[in-house]
């Protein structure tokens, strides 16, 4: 007898494709309104800060630390031959404040917080912690979902601050080892070549790239189907989607701040 | 919300049907829980029993069918509302489902924290106590949920649900993955659990020993339909090949 799968007309997949992309938009829709209703988890919403925070912090800094003193070495001989030896530093905060830093503090905590997300809404749902929640009642989406994606909409931007930081301090070490500046000259030849156009735009892509991080980690886990190979699945495609997601939501907003 | 007088029906449910894509998992149930009542439904494996109880606390949506619990139908109603009679109703899960980061104080203060905002962590303290002594285990509050057996994890899952009062208890395969002995303590605690609080009680069970020491009124279920119903004493003596065999 044929089954269901048998049957299955070749657009399917796409069909499922769709379906996927309008249930992402429904659970995003939901977070919306969720984060508006009373009562709101606040105590949960700072550990989450904290647990984040705290976490993806030593990595983002040696990844922004490395970042730094390697575009400071690998730009140098450049500028040099250019004859624009002068304007090193303020290359280097130019590149690292509107997107080094951004985009390799959002690409880490995507591999962090999206996949520690992923994995342990994941785990709760199929070890049956949620719906205990649920019958509690008291409402999982608003502790769990809510909670987690506004300690990452908060959390990335204040990363991409001690990123940008501690990049533009190694590209000052990486300029000493050649030449010789004070780290109080370095930083303000660095900062005067940045203007509010090139930071705000900038911290507004951190809060989308945070969102995208959240949002993404906790759609994985909160819907895991299945056993305990689910929960490995949904952490990985956390980390890939959300990866992804800062890679578009970083194209689109260069194409916007460059129209403005 | 209304309340009950003893032997009034607290829960009703009448014609439930229930399909996940082509396999039928539920048809046509009807059956009523009374006050104080403790109702055990025996059938095997994947004979519908756990979606059942979803069903009482909408874990999962009927497709047919009505479910009333204290006089209200539970198809029409609003979230808000849903979740004032969720804390009227205890469910245990098969595993306990534990918060596993927190500690079992914590997993204990959680409902409390979120629905007793006005009580003072004395008074959650105390109440802890309580419900920790009532399970048996007064000295597991800084214990973390990895660090429990299965007997021990049912026994604060189920402290968890009776420190909001409940008056109806779901029990989702109490006795599971037990041995012996510690299933028979589980069984004896939910017989003590009813006699204290006055619970009426939902036991999902294929365990015939559970049934016999908690059941007032045993209900077999046999691919998603209800068979017979009666007395553990009324069922034993059934002559029906598929019923014998949960006795024999």
């Amino acid at each position: 007898m044929p089954t269901a799968e048998t049957n299955m007309p070749g657009w399917l997949p796409l069909k499922s494709t769709f379906q996927g992309a309008g249930d992402f938009f429904l659970f995003f829709v939901r977070f919306l309104k969720e984060s508006f209703k009373r009562p709101f988890e606040g105590r949960e919403f700072i550990v989450q800060c904290f647990k984040m925070g705290n976490k993806s912090l030593p990595l983002v800094l040696i990844t922004a630390f490395i970042m730094g003193l390697v575009l400071t070495i690998q730009t140098r001989p450049s500028l040099i031959n250019f004859g624009a030896a002068a304007l090193l530093p303020g290359m280097v905060s130019v590149s690292v404040v509107k997107e080094i830093g951004p985009v390799i503090t959002a690409v880490i905590c995507a591999g962090k917080i999206s996949s520690r997300v992923g994995a342990e809404l994941g785990s709760m749902r199929v070890t049956e912690q949620i719906d205990a929640m649920e019958v509690s009642a008291i409402n999982p989406f608003r502790y769990l979902v809510v909670t987690r994606v506004l300690a990452a909409t908060a959390v990335l931007p204040i990363l991409v601050i001690f990123a940008d930081t501690i990049s533009i301090f190694s590209s000052y070490v990486a300029y000493n080892i050649h030449d010789e500046m004070s780290l109080t000259s370095y930083f303000s030849a660095a900062l005067s070549k940045l203007d509010w156009i090139d930071i705000i735009p900038s911290f507004i892509k951190s809060v989308f790239f945070g969102t995208a991080i959240g949002i993404v980690g906790c759609y994985k886990g909160y819907n895991v189907e299945g056993g305990t190979a689910s929960v490995g699945s949904a952490a990985n495609s956390a980390v890939v989607t959300a990866s992804l997601a800062i890679f578009f939501i970083d194209m689109i907003t260069v194409q916007i701040t460059d129209i403005i | 919300m209304e309340t009950t007088n003893n032997n009034e029906t607290v829960v009703r449910i009448n014609g439930l049907s229930k399909s996940f894509r082509d396999n039928q998992v539920l048809r046509d149930i009807r059956l009523e829980i009374h006050k104080a009542e403790n109702v055990v439904v025996l059938g095997k494996s994947g004979s519908g029993k756990s979606t059942l109880i979803k069903c009482l606390v909408k874990l999962i949506e009927p497709d047919a069918g009505e479910i009333s619990i204290f006089g209200k139908d539970m198809s029409e109603i609003e979230y808000e509302e849903l979740n004032q009679f969720r804390t009227k109703i205890g469910f245990l899960f098969q595993g306990g489902a534990l918060y596993d980061s927190m500690t079992v104080n914590e997993n204990l203060a959680f409902p409390l924290r979120h629905h007793k905002k006005d009580m003072g962590s004395d008074k959650i303290d105390e109440m802890i106590h309580e419900v920790l002594e009532n399970v048996g285990l007064p000295d597991a509050g800084d214990l973390m949920p990895a660090e429990l057996s299965g007997g021990m994890s049912k026994r604060i899952g189920l402290a968890r649900t009776l420190i909001l009062k409940p008056e109806i208890m779901l029990y989702d395969e109490p006795t599971s993955g037990l041995d012996t002995v510690t299933a028979k303590e589980i069984s004896q605690l939910i017989l003590e659990m009813q006699k204290k609080y006055k619970i009426s009680s939902l036991i999902i069970t294929h365990d015939i020993t559970c049934a016999k020491m908690t059941g007032d009124r045993l209900v077999m279920l046999k691919e998603g339909t209800i068979v017979a119903e009666g007395t553990y004493e009324d069922l034993a003596k059934n002559e029906d090949e598929w019923i014998k065999s949960f006795f024999s």
